[in-house]
């Protein structure tokens, strides 16, 4: 079994030894994977540029217009990076939440993190897509390690499992782009998933849209933080394979109305229990965009 | 699960296990009526009923029935697509017991053929299939899966394997479930690669052999 003690300390690029080792095990050519990760690389392009362009209600009409309206607006902190990362996540969250098409990365609540790091920081300093099928195959391996000792699913084990996976596998992603060792990269992941420990998954309504689509945006930068981190040298005090475990035990912990279930935190704030009560049919509403009761 | 599972599915939203996996329990049962389907009945239990409709469950489990993958942008109008196609969909809330909570029961009719399928869609896009025809089976659909089922027999796994092994094809797991001695049996082989045409032909065309599907694999990785 991999672990991301194996990969820390396996021969540079990462991604090589992450290819190799898959191929290994699965028999399948490592040629055809690369191929189908640029073609990947295409998908999730193409999703945050149809993202980034619309602002076409989701399926409850809470989300559709953060991308765009971010993309649009003044860059009042004078951080194209950091507007560029977040409105490429939420614009492939959203596509996702109006049932737009999309490249899962593990999942497709957390879809948006990968591209929002990885094509963000590719794009802000001018690196094309084709550089960028190495670091998401390390991605790919770093969330296979993960998932060998948790589950990746909000319903498992919260959205630290989720999120916190994305996370982690888009900051070993951009740290292998950039030029991190394994070693960088490892303590990257580590230090973006040892960050997200104990976040639940409370979605409103029990639809991929509230808080999903600003949580990718959040956890895009977080994933770009930790691989500053990572390259300037830091690394994660607790080593890497004890931080998984380390989620996969308050994943354990975590009571079920806090896994995906919509039985607590934001699904059950007065107005969460009002977009699930309009999704059921329970209470009519004037249609279009929900309307949130005084609290 | 390889490095194609951890990046992928490609997709249609917003869901991978309430979206991509029902999808893929719908081609399921597409692929094993092998025919055109004419009527569905999809029972919805725990969590896909509960909140299923929002995360386009329906409409995925629809779209994997008329043999559409995860990815296909007629998805989400799966519903006039059936329509046009000459399929009927009805959906029923049920409680399948101590199951996973993401688990879909469909019972598929075509001109000549029908099959009943039930699966879990247990997260990222993977499930697996839990009962074909009534009786037990435990397969992912992630590498080509070749399904018979016959009247239980003396030496019925034996040749079956024997045809497998000289189509030069590598068998990966093998589940058979009998409804009691001598009673239908299914037999269920996870494969390394797709069983030939003339392999499958000389399979169905076997004395007592009953129904004889090939699954494609329907994982990426």
């Amino acid at each position: 079994m991999t672990t991301l003690h194996d990969l820390m300390t396996a021969p540079s690029p990462a991604s090589a030894w992450v290819l190799a080792q898959d191929c290994a095990e699965t028999g399948l050519d490592p040629a055809d994977i690369r191929a189908e990760m640029a073609r990947r690389i295409g998908e999730m392009r193409a999703s945050v540029e149809r993202g980034l362009r619309s602002d076409a209600k989701s399926i409850t009409g809470m989300v559709g217009w953060n991308a765009k309206g971010l993309w649009d607006a003044p860059d009042v902190l004078g951080a194209p990076l950091l507007r560029r990362v977040q409105a490429y996540a939420m614009a492939v969250n959203e596509e996702n939440a109006r049932m737009g098409r999309i490249v899962a990365a593990p999942t497709a609540g957390s879809a948006g993190t990968i591209p929002g790091a990885l094509l963000g920081v590719a794009d802000h300093l001018g690196i094309g897509d084709e550089r960028l099928v190495d670091p998401l195959i390390l991605a790919a391996g770093v969330g296979k390690a993960i998932s060998k000792r948790m589950f990746i699913s909000g319903a498992a084990g919260g959205c630290q499992a989720e999120i916190g996976s994305s996370a982690a596998m888009a900051a070993a992603a951009v740290t292998e782009l950039l030029g991190g060792s394994p070693r960088a990269c490892v303590h990257a992941a580590s230090l973006a998933l040892m960050n997200t420990i104990g976040l639940v998954c409370d979605p409103v309504g029990g639809y991929v849209e509230v808080p999903c689509v600003s949580r990718n945006a959040f956890f895009a930068v977080h994933a770009v933080s930790a691989a500053q981190l990572a390259l300037a040298q830091l690394e994660s005090f607790i080593p890497p394979d004890e931080v998984v475990g380390a989620m996969a035990q308050v994943g354990r912990l975590m009571p079920a109305e806090l896994r995906e279930t919509a039985e607590g935190g934001l699904a059950q704030t007065p107005t969460g229990r009002a977009v699930a009560a309009r999704m059921e049919g329970r209470e009519e509403s004037a249609g279009g965009m929900i309307e949130l009761p005084m609290v | 699960m390889s490095l194609l599972d951890m990046i992928g599915p490609v997709m249609i939203g917003p869901s991978s296990s309430h979206t991509a996996g029902a999808c893929r329990l719908g081609l399921v049962a597409h692929h094993l009526l092998g025919e055109a389907p004419r009527r569905a009945t999809i029972g919805l239990h725990a969590s896909f009923a509960k909140t299923g409709r929002g995360h386009g469950t329906h409409l995925a489990l629809v779209a994997g029935l008329l043999g559409y993958a995860p990815d296909d942008p007629r998805l989400p109008k799966a519903f006039e697509e059936a329509e046009a196609a000459g399929l009927t969909v009805e959906f029923r809330d049920v409680d399948l017991g101590d199951v996973h909570p993401n688990t879909a029961h469909l019972d598929l009719h075509g001109e000549t053929a029908a099959v009943t399928v039930q699966g879990s869609s247990t997260g990222g896009g993977v499930i697996r299939v839990t009962e074909v025809g009534g009786l037990g089976v435990n397969f992912g659909a992630a590498s080509p899966t070749l399904l018979l089922r016959y009247p239980d027999a003396v030496g019925m796994i034996a040749r079956v394997a024997s045809t497998v092994a000289a189509d030069g094809v590598n068998i990966a797991t093998l589940t058979c479930t009998r409804e009691n001695r001598g009673g239908q049996a299914l037999l269920a082989i996870e494969l390394d690669q797709p069983l030939s045409p003339e392999a499958l032909a000389f399979l169905r065309r076997w004395p007592d052999m009953g129904w004889v599907r090939l699954l494609p694999k329907l994982m990426d990785g």
